[in-house]
């Protein structure tokens, strides 16, 4: 091998890397495709919200808790059962880009096991639970 | 100042009063006045206001080399009627969406180090956990607080720019046992110089402690730390300047994420002003990246750390309630 090639080598992200930025890319491009579209559909009123726009646009100013006591937002992933309100619907989008991550850390694990990189197959665990324990909701979702 | 006494000022007056009483736009205004400023407009009126706002948000960071989360938090937060818990979680969807949308590319090019992110990561993305629920409380007790700490945060990081000189390439002479440990080292390609570059960190240990504060911050005011990650990556770390940015915006896409899901599930992200703000800031972005060949970048740097300045003082005043800055 030359030492071109070697250092070539060196340079090239692993397979792993890869496929996690592929999964980015197709998620991340995918997620926003989906905000246009939902919002579209929200603001042309296609779907009724769950709160009306002019209800949102009276408490935007006031706290989340006031917020949520006026127009009975959901919290936690209550949002799931108002699929069906325009406002709502956006949730789609945003909650597939903040799951991203936990689906790419995913990819990286059998990389990290074949190579026996426990330290690194470990962070991406604990990595995992982090993500997943602050999506869960169980970090007090229930009030604010 | 003239000494007029009341009963001057009432000739002058009374008249004058009863000429804009009487004219049709003070009837207007009063009854406008009547109702919230944010319910004199049409429900659309704010929203488009902050696309357009935060389009021209992101050709600004990307050309002033700043994330959109650290000027989208002080700025909306301190010129738009929205409360500050709505602006941080819609800060963080906004820094979120840009940094996943950058990553892929990063990553592809070897630029985004996944050895130097995933330890830096774990500890930023579990203390932003702890920042987001922080800063919750804090606004639960009086949102004021957080617009105080707010604006002395962003004041400082307007301090930390106009003082931070990174280097491109930091010499490291000897690697420290963690960063061995961890093997955080590594072989770019740079296409500027057409050379192979070789990096290794140094003062690991206290760079990954500092990461405590940055995932504290980035989480209690939902602003991405684009702003303290490449410092602290370059400067302190060792790592070239190239490898500190890309890995950097790499980062945000993990720290944002848990802090965002803290808001998310809190009810702190509202689609109506939430979604506007992302795409308006993604598309600034390519516009920007678009701009960056033909604008003077050292100009918009030195104009973004003014304009951070003045979004700063004016959260500190509204916080305070001093009213100086409108």
């Amino acid at each position: 091998m030359t030492q071109n090639t070697m250092e070539n080598n060196a340079a090239k992200p692993m397979r792993e890397q890869i496929t996690y930025a592929n999964l980015l890319f197709l998620g991340a491009w995918c997620g926003i495709l989906l905000l246009f579209i939902t919002y579209f559909i929200y603001a042309t009123g296609i779907l009724p919200p769950h709160a009306s726009m002019e209800a949102v646009v009276a408490n935007w100013g006031q706290s989340a808790h006031h917020f949520h006591q006026v127009t009975g937002s959901p919290m936690g992933w209550e949002w799931i059962g108002l699929l069906h309100s325009g406002d709502y619907l956006n949730f789609i989008g945003l909650a597939l880009l903040a799951l991203l991550t936990i689906v790419c850390y995913l990819t990286l694990l059998p990389g990290y096991f074949r190579r026996r990189d426990w330290t690194y197959f470990t962070i991406c665990i604990l990595e995992v639970l982090v993500l997943g324990v602050a999506a869960s909701g169980v970090l007090g979702s229930g009030g604010h | 100042m003239l000494p007029i006494s009341h009963k001057k000022l009432g000739l002058i007056g009374a008249p004058a009063v009863a000429t804009i009483l009487a004219h049709p736009m003070v009837v207007w205004a009063a009854q406008e006045a009547a109702v919230p400023p944010e319910m004199a407009h049409p429900w659309w009126f704010w929203p488009l206001i902050l696309l357009v706002f935060c389009f021209v948000l992101g050709i600004i960071a990307v050309l002033a080399g700043v994330g959109g989360g650290v000027l989208y938090v002080p700025l909306v937060s301190g010129f738009f009627p929205f409360h500050i818990d709505f602006v941080r979680g819609a800060g963080l969807m906004v820094a979120l969406a840009g940094a996943l949308a950058a990553g892929p590319g990063l990553l592809r090019r070897n630029l985004a180090s996944l050895r130097l992110a995933l330890p830096v990561a774990l500890i930023a993305s579990t203390c932003s956990i702890g920042g987001a629920m922080l800063g919750l409380y804090l606004s639960k007790l009086n949102p004021d607080i957080v617009q105080v700490c707010l604006g002395v945060t962003i004041v400082g990081i307007a301090i930390l720019l106009l003082a931070s000189k990174n280097t491109t390439k930091p010499v490291v002479t000897k690697q420290d046992a963690l960063g061995m440990a961890l093997g955080l080292h590594g072989t770019y390609f740079d296409a500027a110089t057409q050379e192979m570059v070789e990096w290794k960190t140094h003062r690991t240990l206290l760079g990954l402690i500092l990461f405590i504060f940055i995932g504290v911050l980035a989480g209690m005011f939902g602003l991405g730390a684009g702003w303290a990650n490449v410092p602290v990556l370059n400067l302190l770390m060792g790592a070239p300047l190239k490898i500190s940015v890309a890995t950097s915006k790499f980062l945000l896409s993990i720290t944002d994420t848990s802090a965002a899901w803290i808001y998310m599930n809190k009810g702190c992200v509202i689609p109506l002003m939430a979604v506007p703000s992302i795409i308006g800031l993604m598309f600034g972005s390519f516009v920007g990246v678009r701009l960056l060949s033909i604008a003077k970048p050292k100009f918009i740097r030195i104009m973004v750390i003014v304009v951070l300045f003045f979004a700063g003082l004016k959260a500190i005043d509204k916080g305070l309630g001093i009213g100086l800055l409108g």
